[in-house]
């Protein structure tokens, strides 16, 4: 998904990373008041976690950008909408500027696309899903499976509206074609990335319910166990 | 997990530009990508003097061509597009070699090929001469906001967290039998990463708590913030380059 420099022209990436810029602001004012000792730790764990798996990417031919894990709809439900946009757009500030993977020019195309409509598409469907859906194991990972899913194809689409506002190379009537690869290649990525997402999300349920950010919200403190005093009688 | 860890792109040169202050060579990179993607494609001289300033850092800061170009493969996919384009685009067309070619696709692709390689560039010369200490305290100084410049912190350190768990399960996987293939590990991997990322977590969450107890309040020490921050002198240095990019992006601008 990273768009490399000079597929989209100058004057839409600059309209997008103004956009991206006063989004992120608003996560940051929001994300300070989610960040405690439990959550700091995490959100570098997710980051670190989205880095090394968006290091595995591949070509798509036909559309000018690489395909491979986004990871936000693990962010979102691991460390929250706004801690978890951070966290994308940190690793994709951290790879354009060191690793040259995304121009840094089209940084704010880039952080729209996969932090903020990929995290903002998972949440909420993670916030409808989780109030549907059973709230057993299976509910959860459902509900992981299938916002991880949506969100890596909404995120693509993204970009296919990002070439049609500003794409250098007039591709004629093959935008419609554009539009059906990238979903295409995504829906198959979104499928691995769901999978990922639902077993990573339901081992740390199951372990560390705690850490779960999506979970916090709508569980109520489950009463603790209070032992009877003096035994069993 | 030794607090000065440089990252694999690292280059342990002295050097020019190694010594120049984070924060300086940050925007310098920054001002020259956005000059070279806001040069008219026709312009094609003007790639060529945008070529001439990185041959030129890369010879100061004494990087290879040769490791340059292996680390510049990252960008390959974007080249394949770029090649799918004379084919695939619209509108005029001219006959190259008995292929009919789209004008406008030609351009598009020489675009995407010049000005997304000389990004990669100047992004590994960055990394290159950089250590992730001196990025994250570049960006500090730059004014980003502490929850950013945090996360970044702990990503790059839970990197190797992350790394370093993976192989020990990986180990003690082989050493109870298992006896992973190419695909076949991905079985064995993705049956794991759960238990990774939990693993991985619990030792980051160790980290963090050292951390803290060592003083650790959201910001690295004061000491590393204020040594070594950039002087005049260093901005002019750094200012060159994107001074010269932008004069070469004025005039390519004009005279197209």
């Amino acid at each position: 998904m990273h768009i490399s420099n000079g597929i989209i022209n100058g004057p839409v990436a600059g309209v997008f990373a103004a956009l991206a810029l006063a989004a992120l602001t608003f996560c940051v004012l929001r994300g300070r008041r989610d960040l405690d000792d439990r959550l700091a730790p995490m959100a570098g764990l997710v980051a670190a976690f989205i880095f090394a798996v968006q290091m595995l990417n591949f070509p798509i031919l036909t559309a000018g950008v690489s395909g491979h894990l986004l990871g936000g709809a693990l962010a979102a439900l691991l460390v929250g909408p706004w801690v978890g946009a951070l966290c994308v757009a940190v690793v994709l500030v951290v790879q354009a500027l060191v690793f040259g993977d995304g121009g840094v020019a089209m940084l704010g195309l880039n952080i729209t696309n996969m932090a903020l409509l990929g995290t903002a598409a998972a949440y909420l469907l993670i916030a409808g899903l989780l109030r549907v859906l059973p709230r057993t194991p299976l509910g959860l990972s459902v509900t992981a499976f299938v916002s991880a899913l949506v969100s890596v194809v909404v995120a693509s689409q993204g970009f296919v509206f990002e070439y049609w506002l500003g794409g250098t190379t007039d591709l004629g009537g093959n935008l419609g074609g554009l539009a059906g690869t990238m979903a295409g290649v995504h829906l198959l990525i979104g499928v691995g990335e769901g999978l990922i997402t639902a077993t990573t999300v339901a081992t740390v349920a199951k372990v560390r319910p705690d850490l779960v950010y999506a979970l916090r919200a709508l569980k109520p403190a489950a009463p603790a166990p209070v032992p009877a005093v003096g035994g069993v009688r | 997990m030794g607090a000065g860890h440089a990252h694999v792109l690292y280059r342990e040169v002295p050097s020019p530009v190694h010594r120049l202050a984070p924060e300086a060579k940050i925007t310098a990179m920054v001002l020259f990508t956005i000059a070279v993607v806001a040069t008219p494609r026709e312009a094609l001289w003007a790639f060529a003097g945008y070529a001439v300033l990185v041959a030129l850092v890369a010879a100061l800061g004494r990087v290879g061509a040769r490791w340059l170009l292996l680390r510049s493969m990252i960008e390959l996919p974007f080249v394949l597009f770029a090649f799918a384009l004379p084919f695939l685009g619209a509108g005029e067309r001219v006959e190259v070699a008995g292929l009919s070619l789209s004008v406008d696709g030609l351009y598009g692709g020489w675009n995407i090929v010049a000005k997304g390689t000389l990004g990669v560039l100047a992004s590994l010369l960055l990394a290159a001469t950089t250590t992730t200490r001196d990025l994250i305290i570049g960006l500090d100084r730059l004014r980003c906001p502490q929850i950013v410049t945090q996360i970044a912190t702990f990503m790059l350190r839970y990197l190797d967290v992350l790394v370093g768990e993976a192989r020990r399960m990986r180990v003690a996987r082989v050493s109870r039998g298992d006896d992973p293939r190419f695909l076949w590990q991905l079985r064995g991997f993705a049956a794991g990463v759960g238990a990774l990322f939990l693993r991985a977590f619990e030792r980051g969450e160790r980290v963090y708590l050292a951390m803290l107890s060592r003083g650790y309040s959201g910001r690295m020490p004061a000491v590393w913030q204020g040594a070594g921050a950039a002087t005049a002198g260093q901005w002019l240095a750094a200012a060159t380059v994107p001074v010269a990019a932008v004069s070469i992006a004025a005039a390519a601008v004009v005279l197209t």
